[in-house]
């Protein structure tokens, strides 16, 4: 993207101005200079409330956190702060807890944005046909999205329950046992991946959707005057065309299941949600972090976790990175 | 992208950053102003709302003490909040000492924290020794809210004497004797033959039915009754070697070896429902509890439960609460007075009365309604003959910062090894190490 400013300061005078007033040399040259100013230094005027409001909201806690992270703060006593150095670090690093924290999030991570992704791709194919009420259908893929983390969590929880839940009772009628949920590592991971499964694949779908809308026509006129069924349409024209989407919806949920947070939390709910179940069967590294935190009251540990998952996201990022390139080496 | 510079274009700009700029500066105004609580400044007539914030029971409703205050009080109204779980309530409520808005003008607090709000945050509450007289509860009660400089941040409501809560259709059923008295003299050998008990009862247990809820509900029960629990007079964690502990883990990991309780986190929603459900016969029974039970139980089961002593009549105490003022309030003087008047031997009676729970206040134990009491809801159960004696002889624990959250986890490893099949060696050394963790 080319800009071009058109610099005003040397056209001495503005276009359509009735009647110049003359004006003394020294009068002008600084008039000039007022225009190249603000030529120069307006555009940072204008992008400067973001980065404000990020340094005061985003760059401020990032930095204060790492702060703490190498302190020992309590709950109970915030003012006293005291030097530990990198124990807090090493601590975590040493608590089984925290690794189980991170296999869980990466199984739910795998196990919910793998088939979310996959689901979205199809959706947003199907929407891409000529539909009747097509905004109706667009809209109503897009609801689960509106709504807000916990009533979903609250309503899966539901559905989830080990005594009266709905899903207990539709398995059921097919002969299966009831089985707690919540209680087994597996299956408490399955349920929270459902509940993300249901709330972002409308998201993604939209997403993908508006790309496959951008995949130029004639593209596929070629395609099916060669010959191509859909399927090959689909895997030969409309995938390759949705590359840098799908790397980006790729990014965004890798970045969401790092954080995720409400649904084990509310899953069970309580202080058995708090620490991510009686046995931590489904702790994110999220809900580690609030137990730390909020629960245990340590506040220098937790702030480290904060900081260890960033490092994670990092990497996670390096890796998307260098596959990208990769594929895009191999692609060209 | 070519910007091309029209006037309108420009003003337009000029003022999509204008508010930018000032969305931007209301979001840090409101990030730093105070919230504050609900209640706000008198209005013209001088009529104030007191909000109070607490957890499970206070049995202020039950007994319609707030109602009554307005009586007394025509210009203050009192808004009570409660949170069913404790361990939901208390770290929100850290949170809000630290933050020093969101408070109620009365907060609750729980035995099991009320060492560590003294050790680390009395600057935050009102000095109630101003107020009350300390002298009026039971000793160990008031020195539990103290500081060293004899601030006292806490006024007691309740406490929590033990007993056995049980069913008397159930015990009838199974073949056992349904009297109290009867019931007490079986378990005259401790909580032993609480456990005997229970193997006698799952012989002929109605379909369906446990002889406990939890083995955690009696684990707290045995250490209920040392003085050093979890940690030393000196405020060391000893809760690795303390006797009560681990008499307390070795008669819970046999009630799971033996299968006979069913296995509920107690006051979860799957607690609540077994209760309502009519599947629980015994619960060791703090007189707190009892309050609980008729509350989740409901009519249905109206006069089949029943209250004996504790096993071995011994003197114990699980549980009880204090009241606070938060010394940021709006309101300090007010709520100061109205916990004064909560907290006297009246009120008190009223409350146990009501909901069962065990007054803290030594004058109320003189009071007819109290001495007299019986609990309907527990077959007219002498619950003012049973807790009173017991509650005189209770002695003095010594408390520590993290008491609360270490029953906490080791209840919750008890109910790992009913409801995951952990075995009680694996299950202590996870609870060891959370607890670790939260002193460390």
């Amino acid at each position: 993207m080319a800009t071009t400013t058109p610099t005003r300061g040397a056209h001495g005078s503005r276009p359509g101005r009735r009647a110049p007033k003359p004006m003394t040399p020294s009068r002008q040259a600084w008039r000039s200079r007022l225009w190249r100013f603000d030529d120069k230094a307006s555009p940072y005027a204008y992008i400067a409330p973001f980065f404000l409001v990020f340094g005061a909201f985003g760059l401020y806690p990032l930095i204060y956190t790492g702060w703490i992270a190498l302190h020992r703060v309590e709950m109970t006593s915030l003012d006293q702060m005291e030097w530990v150095g990198w124990e807090n670090f090493s601590n975590i690093l040493q608590d089984s807890e925290f690794w189980t924290a991170v296999t869980n999030t990466f199984v739910i991570g795998v196990i919910s944005t793998v088939p979310q992704l996959m689901i979205a791709l199809g959706l947003a194919h199907l929407l891409n046909y000529k539909l009747r009420a097509s905004t109706f259908w667009r809209t109503v893929i897009l609801t689960p999205y509106a709504t807000s983390v916990a009533s979903a969590a609250l309503v899966f929880a539901l559905v989830f329950r080990a005594d009266g839940g709905l899903l207990n009772w539709v398995l059921g009628f097919f002969g299966a046992g009831e089985t707690n949920w919540a209680n087994g590592h597996w299956s408490s991971n399955i349920a929270i991946a459902v509940i993300v499964i249901w709330r972002w694949t409308g998201y993604n779908t939209l997403i993908y959707l508006a790309a496959m809308q951008a995949v130029p026509s004639d593209l596929y006129e070629a395609a099916s005057l060669d010959g191509a069924s859909r399927w090959q349409q689909f895997r030969n024209v409309t995938i390759p065309s949705l590359r840098p989407t799908i790397l980006f919806t790729i990014v965004i949920s890798t970045i969401g299941s790092m954080q995720l947070f409400g649904e084990p939390l509310l899953l069970e709910g309580g202080q058995i949600g708090a620490q991510g179940g009686t046995e931590h069967q489904y702790e994110t590294l999220s809900i580690y972090l609030y137990n730390y935190g909020w629960n245990l009251g340590h506040l220098g540990p937790a702030a480290a976790v904060a900081w260890a998952m960033l490092v994670l996201l990092l990497l996670i990022a390096a890796i998307n990175w260098l596959v990208g390139r990769f594929m895009r080496k191999t692609a060209a | 992208m070519r910007i091309t510079r029209t006037v309108a274009g420009r003003s337009r700009r000029t003022a999509v950053v204008a508010t930018t700029g000032l969305t931007a500066a209301a979001l840090m105004l409101t990030g730093c102003s105070d919230s504050g609580s609900d209640s706000d400044e008198a209005d013209a007539n001088g009529n104030i709302t007191l909000t109070v914030a607490d957890f499970g029971q206070f049995g202020y409703k039950e007994a319609g003490l707030f109602e009554k205050y307005h009586e007394l009080h025509p210009n203050i109204t009192v808004k009570e909040n409660v949170t069913a779980d404790e361990k939901v309530y208390y770290p929100k409520f850290l949170q809000q000492l630290n933050t020093g808005s969101g408070l109620a003008d009365v907060q609750g607090i729980e035995v099991g924290r009320v060492k560590e709000l003294v050790d680390t945050k009395a600057d935050a509450f009102a000095d109630l020794s101003k107020v009350v007289d300390p002298d009026q509860w039971v000793n160990w009660k008031a020195l539990q809210a103290s500081t060293d400089e004899g601030k006292v941040i806490g006024a007691g409501t309740d406490i929590g004497p033990m007993s056995i809560c049980y069913r008397r259709d159930l015990f009838e059923q199974a073949g056992l004797p349904a009297d109290r008295t009867e019931v007490a003299a079986k378990l005259a050998g401790g909580w032993e033959d609480y456990l005997a008990l229970g193997e006698e009862f799952k012989k002929k247990a109605p379909k369906g039915t446990f002889f406990m809820d939890s083995a955690s509900a009696m684990y707290n029960g045995v250490v209920s009754s040392d003085s050093e629990q979890y940690y030393s007079k000196d405020g060391e964690a000893i809760y690795k070697e303390s006797a009560g502990v681990k008499a307390g883990w070795k008669l819970a990991s046999e009630a799971v070896d033996k299968k006979l309780t069913q296995g509920l986190a107690q006051f979860s929603p799957p607690w609540q429902a077994a209760l309502r459900k009519g599947s629980i016969a015994t619960v060791a029974c703090p007189a707190w509890m009892a309050a609980q039970i008729s509350t989740y139980a409901g009519d249905d089961f109206k006069g089949k439960w029943d209250i004996a002593r504790t096993p071995g009549d011994t003197a114990a105490n699980w549980g009880g609460s204090f009241l606070s003022v938060p010394a940021k309030g709006k309101h300090v003087k007010e709520a100061g007075e109205l916990v004064k008047w909560l907290t006297a031997p009246e009120q008190q009676a009223a409350v146990f009365k009501a909901a069962g729970l065990f007054p803290s206040n030594k004058g109320a134990y003189e009071l007819p309604d109290v001495k007299t009491a019986k609990l309907e809801y527990f077959n007219n159960a002498p619950i003012g003959e049973i807790y009173a004696e017991e509650a005189q002889a209770i002695p003095a624990a010594v408390l520590g910062p993290k008491d609360g959250v270490i029953k906490d986890t080791i209840s919750t490893q008890i109910n790992n090894m009913e409801q995951r099949g952990t075995k009680p060696d694996d299950a202590w050394k996870a609870a060891t190490e959370a607890i670790d963790k939260v002193i460390g």
